[in-house]
């Protein structure tokens, strides 16, 4: 496990540790029997073509679930995500990497909590942002650890 | 199959709006949760491992930030007929209030917020606006979801 990150570590500007993820039709099937969301342009190549798509394509849900990933790993054992918003802007294929990536947009402390904005994205190999969003995390202050 | 450039009236916007799904509860099986785990390939111990989540602040394992998709929650149904027959998912916003843990009851419930048409690349596009809340047994809300569906 990643170490901790705490509130007061975290500059504006600040990137979040990159994800790469390779994901196959395999996941796609898998996933779809995870999460019960069945619909046949993900996993039936001909389906996927009768809807005018070049082929099968990753779930929206599934790219959302990455996001997920890069702000729950880098936020760690002890943050806690308030907020993940993304858009399914462009489409993205199985067997073609994509990489998640963030930046720290700014912190604030609300309620005696210490939050963090960041604006995140998916990108594929040419670079083009296909799943854009944004997330806000609580993080452990320095502040609260001892002698408290 | 040719697209109408206009669809959708006021009427039927205010039709549409409030219009709920039907609640589902379902109850959150630990395996469902390292198999949810698993699917997105995400390796947190605290998604997956319980001697190493119970050693954390949860004191044992929580579900991934979007496996709420996996209780099968409903969306509502149009009041009308719509000349479309594709869809795409356009983006979803969570809020998060509680962790969801294995043994939970989770109860979803639906709403339509916006409904909406623009003309885009692939013609006309209705854009509908969902709002999903997530609560648990016992009565707290555990999360918020509001989604939008794009059928063309």
């Amino acid at each position: 496990m990643s170490e901790q990150v705490y509130w007061e570590d975290v500059t504006e500007g600040m990137g979040l540790p990159p994800l790469v993820k390779h994901p196959t039709t395999r996941q796609l099937v898998q996933y779809a029997g995870a999460s019960g969301d069945f619909y046949e342009i993900h996993y039936d190549q001909d389906f996927a073509r009768s809807t005018g798509l070049d082929g099968v394509i990753l779930h929206g849900a599934l790219k959302n679930a990455f996001l997920g990933q890069l702000v729950t790993q880098w936020m760690g054992p002890q943050g806690s995500l308030k907020r993940l918003a993304c858009q399914y802007r462009g489409m993205d294929f199985p067997g073609k990497p994509i990489t998640g990536r963030g930046t720290v947009t700014g912190k604030h402390q609300r309620d005696g909590q210490f939050l963090v904005n960041c604006d995140i994205w998916l990108e594929n190999s040419q670079g083009q942002k296909t799943t854009p969003g944004s997330a806000t995390v609580a993080l452990p202050s320095r502040s609260t650890l001892s002698g408290a | 199959m040719p697209t109408p450039t206009s669809f959708l009236t006021e009427a039927m916007r205010r039709q549409a709006v409030g219009r709920k799904g039907p609640a589902v509860t379902v109850a959150v099986e630990k395996g469902a949760i390292q198999a949810f785990a698993r699917a997105i390939g995400d390796a947190n111990p605290l998604f997956n491992d319980e001697a190493a989540a119970r050693r954390s602040r949860h004191g044992g394992l929580v579900a991934p930030p979007t496996f709420l998709r996996s209780v099968g929650s409903t969306r509502p149904e149009l009041p009308f007929e719509v000349p479309f027959t594709r869809l795409l998912d356009g983006g979803s916003d969570w809020e998060y209030f509680e962790p969801v843990r294995p043994g939970d009851r989770i109860t979803s419930a639906s709403q339509i917020t916006d409904i909406a048409e623009r003309t885009g690349r692939m013609g006309l596009m209705l854009f509908m606006t969902i709002l999903i809340t997530y609560r648990n047994q016992f009565d707290q809300m555990v999360a918020t979801q509001t989604s939008t569906t794009i059928r063309y």
